[in-house]
């Protein structure tokens, strides 16, 4: 009998705790796929984000050391100037990167940090309870905006990728979404090409994925799913954003 | 022993230099000392002074509030710092820069030199500090004036070290005015 | 004896990072402290070293808890407004039990402040500063001298004890300069390959978090964590005592307090007084059983500090009524003279007598 599908070796044998319809583990898996396939499980060290994804040290086989909320590009900054050798990853949500984290996340950038981030948009604050997210789309109903985002209140969702593309120190910028079974083949393509962006050293690999929370949405999983493609993605459209060749920019 | 002393004067002058360079010339007598600048938005263009403290032993307070000398390149620093100085002190008031200064105190005795003259004399208007340390170490005598040209190579930057022979006869200058004045 | 150099104390700390092998500094520029990453920025890269100049102080105390969760000895310097930031690391690192050296080149605050020296971050400093229950290593240098030792010795005592260390130290010590005669530590860095991240190869993997969520958790850490502390307590409390039979009244001050106060003691001493000196060197943890001693001898104590009145909750804590605790405080703005200290003694003493 021949396997078809098989659990990443980086993943550990135990069972996701996220809701039904989120992609987290999705996601998870396609981190675990790169992993595997650059070989680097035993020379990696993530820095875990504040949110559901702080528990990715329960799923993936590597060592992890936690960071508060929005720091872990500066955690991870430490981390690889002291062991240029490592393979070293974040791994963070639309709060913690685009809002409380802001700073670090374009200085790592700005600086060239020689690591890879994983952002993952669903538009939301999920841990705490679904407050808004500076991601939230316009018109979005949440526990801190119960009559929908309004510009004039709240401002426009953040588009994260497009800004942190035009920095000289990011070598390569995706936005990708896993709603669909294309879209998750291009989704583990940018994410093997951010993992070989570090490897090459060519600066930091960032690809943001547009994901559910069918929890905090309200939704049914089919429907949270659908969602993607109906509202996220025209405003957060996909697609390769920067991806430089060589490392000219030091 | 314990010597505590005040430079003060606008910045530029080489307050910082020569309190150094007093500092260090302690040292080499085999004294100890510290050494504690004014810093912080003063320090450019406005007021520079620093305390210089030397005692033959652990040295205590780096800061005093009645000082045994005061070297003062000008009229404000005067102002400032010569009526704390303690019984038995010293002042040295640089007149080029205080002209009609009469400051005296009782149990003081006050040193004025023309020290921009004295230096504009030797050929390098920007040795007036080494021309007032020379004098103030002449005449207190805590340290001796072979140990302050002995210190003038760590003071200096290398770039400068051509400029020692001028700086020791600055510092000699000063000593012998200042002795002069008997 | 190696030859003295001449160093300003901020130098000094600089200088004995590097040569208790330290080759990552993580910082932001502030007065009165920007000698140290002045100094380093040249220095580190020619060792094989990194010096990253942050983008805030949150930052660089982000990067120092990244590289101190892989065993690399590390360090980040500031000045009180920046301490203040720093606090939430410091909280994650004590939590999360990874070793790392933070230097406290105090000035003056509340707010702004002003960049005169102070002693106003004593409570912040040893009471841990940020949220949680937890306490760092507090050494108090008072001497340029003092700043290289016990910077080599904060790395020393980070490592050996897997807790974020401080020197707590003013504008004053960070700006003064004093002979400084250097020094390399013997001692090998401690072995932290038994649980620094390196990437799970031959063993399992390791997380280094300070969330607990599970039953029970989350307060048996907390112990363990006390635990470690009574054992710091009764290790690695250091304090300079100088107080003769008979003693009329001890002065107890840290830092540069105390080199002001030592000039009040001595003048003092000179004139046929008995005069005490009680200078605590780890102020967290602080000699507590120490100055008991001293009370239950019957002596009074004299609280010197540059502040309203800190470490003299220590004092008194110690003390627990035995004797009187009198306090003298300068808040921020100017150095108080030895002679005002010497004038606060006298008025005590001729209270006394």
């Amino acid at each position: 009998m021949k396997t078809v599908f098989e659990r990443p070796q980086s993943l550990v044998d135990t069972s996701f705790h996220f809701c039904p319809g989120c992609h987290h583990g999705t996601i998870h898996r396609l981190v675990a796929e790169a992993i595997d396939e650059y070989k680097v499980r035993e020379t990696t060290i993530a820095a875990a984000s504040v949110g559901c994804s702080v528990f990715l040290y329960d799923y993936f086989d590597i060592d992890v050391v936690e960071s508060p909320h929005g720091r872990a590009p500066a955690v991870a900054t430490g981390i690889k100037r002291a062991n240029p050798d490592k393979f070293v990853f974040v791994y963070q949500g639309d709060g913690d990167l685009a809002a409380i984290g802001t700073a670090e996340i374009i200085h790592a950038a700005n600086r060239g940090e020689n690591i890879t981030v994983i952002f993952v948009n669903n538009t939301v604050y999920g841990m705490t309870g679904g407050q808004m997210a500076p991601t939230t789309m316009l018109g979005q109903r949440t526990t801190t905006s119960p009559y929908g985002r309004d510009f004039a209140q709240d401002g426009y969702p953040i588009r994260m990728t497009e800004m942190l593309a035009q920095l000289e120190g990011v070598g390569y910028a995706a936005r990708v979404a896993v709603d669909s079974p294309a879209h998750l083949g291009k989704a583990r393509k940018a994410i093997m090409k951010a993992f070989a962006t570090q490897i090459e050293n060519r600066g930091m690999g960032f690809v943001e994925v547009l994901c559910t929370c069918p929890t905090n949405w309200g939704m049914g999983p089919i429907e949270a799913n659908k969602r993607i493609a109906a509202e996220m993605i025209p405003y957060f459209p996909l697609g390769v954003y920067k991806e430089r060749t060589g490392s000219d920019f030091m | 022993m314990n010597h505590a002393v005040i430079m003060a004067g606008f910045g530029g002058q080489g307050i910082l230099m020569i309190g150094n360079l007093f500092a260090i010339g302690a040292l080499k007598q085999g004294l100890n000392c510290t050494f504690f600048p004014s810093y912080g938005v003063e320090m450019r263009g406005g007021t520079a002074n620093c305390t210089v403290t030397i005692s033959d032993h652990e040295v205590g307070s780096p800061v005093t509030s009645s000082p045994n000398g005061v070297v003062a390149m000008n009229e404000p620093s005067v102002a400032k710092f010569a009526p704390r100085i303690g019984e038995g002190g010293l002042l040295l008031i640089n007149t080029s820069m205080a002209p009609d200064n009469d400051f005296s105190k009782d149990g003081v005795e006050v040193i004025r030199l023309p020290c921009n003259q004295i230096a504009d004399e030797l050929g390098n208007i920007k040795l007036a500090s080494m021309v007032a340390l020379g004098a103030y170490a002449g005449r207190c005598g805590v340290v001796e004036l072979k140990f302050l040209e002995e210190a003038l190579p760590e003071v200096l930057p290398q770039k400068l070290h051509k400029l020692i022979p001028s700086n020791i006869e600055a510092l000699r200058a000063g000593a012998k005015r200042a002795d002069k004045q008997d | 004896m190696a030859a003295k150099t001449f160093e300003k104390g901020n130098v000094a700390i600089a200088k004995a990072a590097v040569a208790a092998g330290c080759k990552y500094y993580f910082g932001y520029p502030i007065t009165p402290q920007s000698d140290i990453p002045e100094y380093l920025s040249g220095v580190l890269p020619g060792v094989g070293g990194q010096f990253v100049q942050a983008e805030s102080e949150i930052a660089a105390i982000n990067m120092l808890l990244g590289a101190g969760s892989t065993g690399k000895r590390a360090m980040t310097s500031s000045s009180s407004p920046g301490i203040s930031l720093k606090q939430e690391g410091i909280s994650y690192m004590a939590g999360s039990e990874i070793p790392g050296l933070i230097v406290n080149i105090q000035r003056s605050g509340p707010g702004l402040g002003g960049i005169s020296p102070s002693q106003g971050d004593y409570f912040q400093a040893t009471r841990g500063g940020g949220h949680g229950d937890y306490r760092i290593l507090v050494l108090a240098p008072a001497t340029v001298q003092e700043m290289y030792d016990l910077t080599i010795l904060a790395f020393e005592l980070s490592d050996k004890y897997r807790m974020p260390a401080m020197v707590l130290a003013d504008a004053m010590l960070g700006m003064m300069k004093e002979p400084l005669e250097e020094w390399i530590p013997k001692q090998a860095e401690e072995d932290k390959s038994s649980w620094a991240l390196s990437g799970a190869k031959g063993r399992e993997r390791r997380k280094i978090k300070s969330l607990f969520l599970g039953d029970g958790e989350l307060a048996e850490h907390n112990w363990k964590m006390l635990e470690h502390y009574r054992e710091v307590e009764a290790k690695e409390t250091r304090v300079k005592i100088e107080v003769h039979d008979d003693c009329e009244l001890a002065v107890v001050a840290f830092g540069s307090a105390a080199r002001i106060a030592k000039s009040a003691v001595d003048r003092l001493n000179d004139e046929g007084r008995n005069i005490g000196m009680v200078r605590p060197i780890t102020v967290w943890p602080f000699p507590y059983k120490e100055i008991r001693e001293l009370a239950e001898k019957d002596i009074p104590f004299l609280t010197v500090e540059l502040n309203v009145g800190q470490m003299v909750e220590d004092v008194r804590l110690s003390v627990e009524g035995r004797s009187k605790v009198s306090f003298a405080g300068y808040p921020p703005g100017y150095l108080p003279s030895p002679d005002e200290i010497y004038e606060e003694i006298t008025k005590l003493l001729d209270k006394k007598d």
